[in-house]
């Protein structure tokens, strides 16, 4: 049965269009919980960030733009950011195209192929704090898997997580592990969307392997590429969880994103003003990318 | 924050209300939040629970654990929460300098007025007054200074009797690793097992006048020469790399493991340590008190503190804003003599009762005991004294310098930038 309009909603209905009948008993529960879990919590933190307030009570003492200014003079943060732009440039370089090589191979009907699916989009499951524990286990210079396997050519394995140096590139590949499979998933899905007699005909034209992949393959995946890329870049500003487990950010902060780092220097320290105007800068850094990204490279999807 | 805690307040009211109806008609429950690990200790404070529940009928005291650093984060939530404990554990210091501030804490003094007071040792209650007013019930006291494995000293010769100064310390080092023994273990990940380090250094250096002068914000501060020298002395000793291999990548836990187990042959670390030893030794024992030595943090040339200054803690518990009136209750029950002399005779910690300290059974805590007693400035630890911001900086630059990331003037310049953003 058709939905009827109560005459009061007829009203507007008449000037709108049939549909917004039905819109406007459908808004107002998620209108209500959007603005109390979302907007208001945002309003709260651009509030919070031009004030030097330790969490207790209401925020009295404005600073202006303070919070801002220390927070781009800091080190730490800095080391973030380029962490962030780091693991960004891993997920798209690395991550991505394992992914797709794995999805072109996993895509057929073959043997075994749901099998390695399947092993594959395990890590994936996994929730990420277990995983970063399995990994700080894994990376234990003195009992780990990286240990054991060093200690069998006889030679003391390296500490990779207490290494100011190594440590975030140790992090890199545990992220690497944690995600391909959902990327791969994707490509899965999309790959098979694409119409077969496509594949027949290139190859009747004689095209190469290669010219196949490149010229038929990669542009009608593209939608699904585009995706992905979109999801592995918020993704990659927004890693906290897998870090904290391993590392919590040391050593030396060499190994902070943003988000630990808003954590440790904003909510540990009781410093929620300085912790919201990091807030601040990932929301507009967020928000900025993905209407960009929405407009520019997404915009015929 | 504040708009959801009020939202939730009339949620919570209910059905704490359907929870009190369920339970029977006049339980009063004291909840008390702790991080202690050791479940010997926790089994003690609930014999003392129990104790306390069948002389007043209708009480109900319940004992809850958090990890000591999920509890440090979560406090100040929690404290605002309609669902905060009753009885929280405390450092003292900054924090509850924070705390007292934001009206979260109940104001003890009218009870220790009436004869409670008096039953601890003065420094104690001091340390939990701000202003005039005790807002804490102190519990016990703690020095820090080096432990030893008496076995892998003697293996590579080396006389703890004779470690005074720094150099000494220095020599020692450099003997054990000539014996191919790894000198000191540190839970680097942590970060403030290593600001010991920076911190007794600058007790050592400049003694009371030296961090009076900084707070007060004479001359140049945290930035001034004590606190650069603090950090070129400990440089010292991070150039011999003492440390475990990965030290900072191990949390304190794991390291208290590594001592008990013998994988190396000291640690810096307050009393507690002990406790943390046995629960994370791979035996679940550790080394057995014959095995173990302790020496206090060396002197350094020419500095100004005196030898018998100590860093250590002062801890207690503090009653939230708003608790039943059986939580003071319970904690004046608590501290009573007779149930404090149980921890002093079983060694779990030094209670900071009166007629206590005579019941230490354990060497390494009676020894501690009387130096504190003795100790004409007991430097409550630096990341609890000044409160979480500047405590947690001063805990990165010791782990700066330790990782040989940061130069003393920068490690000291950038306490003291911190300590002027937070005052």
């Amino acid at each position: 049965m058709a939905f009827q309009a109560p005459p009061w909603l007829r009203f507007v209905t008449g000037r709108v269009g049939p549909k917004a009948g039905v819109a406007l008993l459908f808004l107002p529960p998620a209108l209500f919980l959007f603005t109390l879990f979302v907007a208001l919590p945002m309003g709260e933190a651009a509030w919070y960030s031009f004030y030097n307030w330790n969490g207790f009570g209401s925020p009295t003492q404005f600073v202006g733009w303070r919070n801002f200014d220390l927070l781009f003079a800091n080190r730490a943060f800095r080391i973030a950011l380029t962490n962030n732009g780091l693991i960004i440039a891993v997920s798209l370089l690395v991550q991505l195209p394992l992914a797709l090589g794995l999805a072109m191979l996993l895509a057929d009907r073959v043997r075994g192929a749901t099998t390695f699916r399947l092993i594959f989009f395990m890590p994936y499951i996994l929730a990420e704090v277990a995983a970063g524990l399995i990994w700080r286990f894994v990376y234990d210079g003195d009992y780990g898997l990286i240990a054991q396997i060093w200690g069998l050519f006889g030679v003391e394995a390296p500490h990779l997580l207490a290494d100011p140096d190594l440590a975030i590139h140790a992090i890199l590949g545990v992220i690497v592990w944690k995600y391909f499979g959902f990327h791969m998933m994707l490509y899965i899905a999309g790959l098979q969307q694409i119409d077969r007699n496509l594949y027949e005909a290139a190859h009747m034209d004689g095209a190469t392997g290669w010219q196949i992949f490149s010229r038929v393959t990669v542009p009608l995946l593209g939608p699904t590429i585009r995706l992905s890329v979109f999801f592995a870049i918020l993704g990659s500003i927004q890693l906290f969880d897998l870090i904290m487990p391993l590392t919590k950010g040391g050593p030396s902060d060499s190994t902070q994103t943003m988000v630990t780092y808003l954590y440790s220097y904003g909510v540990t320290r009781m410093r929620i003003g300085f912790g919201s105007a990091v807030g601040v800068v990932l929301f507009v850094i967020c928000v900025a990318f993905a209407f960009d990204y929405k407009r520019v490279a997404m915009r015929h999807d | 924050m504040p708009h959801l805690t009020r939202r939730a307040l009339p949620a919570a009211a209910f059905l704490a209300a359907m929870l009190a109806g369920a339970a029977g008609a006049q339980t009063t429950t004291v909840r008390v939040l702790h991080v202690e690990q050791n479940p010997t200790i926790v089994a003690y404070w609930n014999d003392i629970a129990r104790a306390y529940e069948s002389a007043n009928p209708g009480t109900k005291v319940e004992l809850q654990y958090l990890e000591n650093e999920a509890y440090k984060k979560k406090l100040t939530t929690l404290l605002q929460s309609s669902d905060k404990p009753d009885i929280i554990y405390s450092w003292g210091g900054g924090v509850l300098r924070e705390q007292v501030k934001a009206g979260v804490i109940e104001d003890l003094t009218p009870a220790m007025d009436a004869d409670w007071r008096g039953r601890f040792i003065p420094a104690a209650v001091q340390a939990y007054t701000i202003d005039g007013k005790v807002y804490g019930v102190p519990m016990h006291t703690s020095q820090v200074g080096f432990f030893y494995n008496r076995e892998l000293f003697a293996k590579a010769g080396v006389d703890a009797d004779g470690i005074k100064t720094w150099d000494d310390l220095l020599t020692a080092v450099k003997k054990l690793q000539a014996a191919g023994i790894t000198p000191i273990t540190a839970g680097g990940a942590d970060k403030w097992p290593l600001h010991f380090y920076w911190t007794h250094l600058a007790v050592r250096l400049g003694g009371k006048p030296a961090f009076d002068a900084a707070i007060a914000g004479k001359g140049k501060g945290f930035a001034d020469e004590t606190f650069v020298q603090a950090g070129a002395v400990f440089q010292q000793l991070v150039d011999l790399k003492p440390f475990q291999a990965g030290f900072l990548g191990t949390t304190y836990p794991q390291s208290s493991g590594q001592f008990g187990d013998g994988k190396a042959a000291m640690v810096l670390q307050g009393n507690f340590v002990l406790n943390s030893m046995r629960v994370n030794a791979a035996d679940k024992k550790g080394l057995p008190d014959d095995k173990l030595g302790w020496f206090a943090f060396p002197t350094v040339p020419g500095g100004k503190g005196d030898p018998s200054d100590t860093l250590g803690g002062l801890n207690g518990w503090l009653v939230t804003k708003g608790a039943p009136k059986a939580a003071a209750g319970y904690l004046r029950f608590f501290s009573e003599a007779a149930n404090q002399r149980i921890a002093a005779e079983r060694g779990f910690y030094i209670p900071v009762v009166n007629g206590t300290q005579d019941a230490i059974a354990n060497p390494f805590l009676r020894q501690i005991a009387q130096n504190v007693a003795r100790s004409k400035y007991h430097q409550i630890f630096y990341d609890q004294a000044l409160g979480p911001a500047v405590g947690a900086t001063v805990n990165d630059v010791s782990t700066d310098i330790a990782a040989g990331r940061m130069k003393p003037a920068e490690a000291a310049e950038a306490v003291q930038q911190a300590w002027v953003l937070a005052n």
